[in-house]
């Protein structure tokens, strides 16, 4: 069972208490750009094998949106973080990275 | 204009604790800044509490204050003081970027009295509710079953549990029956 800590309540949630919202740090491509990033954008996924970035919903607790990096082969949770970032801390990529030698860092 | 009834119009269970209809309760949402003095001297005008910290739920003579979200509170009065409360709310705010909404008849209330009060939410909900995890004090939005509750304790042994409206009577049919006689496993309060 996932449980992830709301960095907006503080609540050790678990993961029947959250909503999914996919993978975090997405660049939006909308009206305008190109026909290849706007399809990269609405169907490619990473589907990472190993260290993964994504966004939680608290829905049954105080609704706010966060993100949480954790890994998805152990289900092991690095961290969570405020929603309103573009990327993840650099201190939780630190920790990751001393978790996990080969992980190369963040990329988009 | 037709009598307001709450959800269950006051209907109570003897099992292992008593689950009861706790009635109409005026309840107020209130979003807006809560780092915001402003808002926290309107609260205290209207309620006479100071704004709780995170997870917090306060009681006091004219009502309660309870912590929803970083950016939301949810305040307690009497049924029919709550328009008047969003009056005052609004008088006080004025100029502030908040809202303040009556939702007594879209919520409903129950209580919950007897020495297994936790083991009875923690049939349905997800969260902690070990006597060292969940105190008094402390408000916890979580699950029951398949719906959105917040509960919390107002004495060591009566749970004060809010809901939607329109999910009372299940959640009341769902009480009842968590609360069977001898269906609780007392290890919280076994020591």
């Amino acid at each position: 069972m996932l449980i992830l800590t709301c960095p907006n309540c503080g609540v050790a949630a678990d993961e029947t208490e959250l909503g999914s919202g996919g993978e975090a740090h997405l660049t939006r491509f909308g009206a305008g750009s190109s026909d290849a990033d706007f399809e990269n954008y609405l169907f490619m996924r990473k589907n990472a094998r190993g260290v993964h970035f994504e966004r939680w919903r608290h829905s049954y607790g105080c609704g706010k949106w966060f993100h949480a990096a954790r890994c998805t082969t152990t289900l092991e949770v690095f961290g969570t973080y405020p929603a309103q970032t573009t990327e993840p801390p650099a201190e939780l990529i630190e920790k990751i990275k001393q978790k996990r030698p080969d992980f190369e860092g963040f990329s988009k | 204009m037709s009598d307001a009834v709450s959800v269950v119009n006051g209907a109570s269970f003897d099992g292992a604790v008593q689950v009861k209809d706790a009635g109409l309760v005026g309840m107020v949402t209130l979003r807006g800044d809560l780092g915001s003095e402003k808002l926290a001297s309107g609260v205290k005008s209207a309620i006479g509490l100071t704004l709780p910290e995170a997870r917090g739920v306060k009681a006091g003579t004219k009502g309660g204050v309870a912590w929803m979200s970083p950016d939301e509170l949810l305040l307690f009065c009497d049924y029919e003081q709550a328009d008047a409360l969003v009056g005052k709310l609004d008088k006080a705010l004025a100029g502030e970027h908040f809202l303040a909404v009556n939702v007594s008849d879209a919520r409903a209330s129950f209580t919950l009295t007897g020495s297994g009060v936790r083991e009875v939410i923690a049939k349905g909900s997800p969260a902690d509710l070990s006597p060292e995890a969940f105190k008094q004090g402390e408000i916890r939005r979580s699950r029951l079953g398949q719906v959105a509750v917040a509960f919390w304790l107002s004495a060591p042994d009566t749970m004060e549990l809010v809901c939607f409206r329109s999910v009372g009577e299940f959640v009341y049919d769902w009480l009842c029956v968590a609360a069977e006689k001898g269906s609780l496993p007392e290890i919280f309060n076994a020591g």
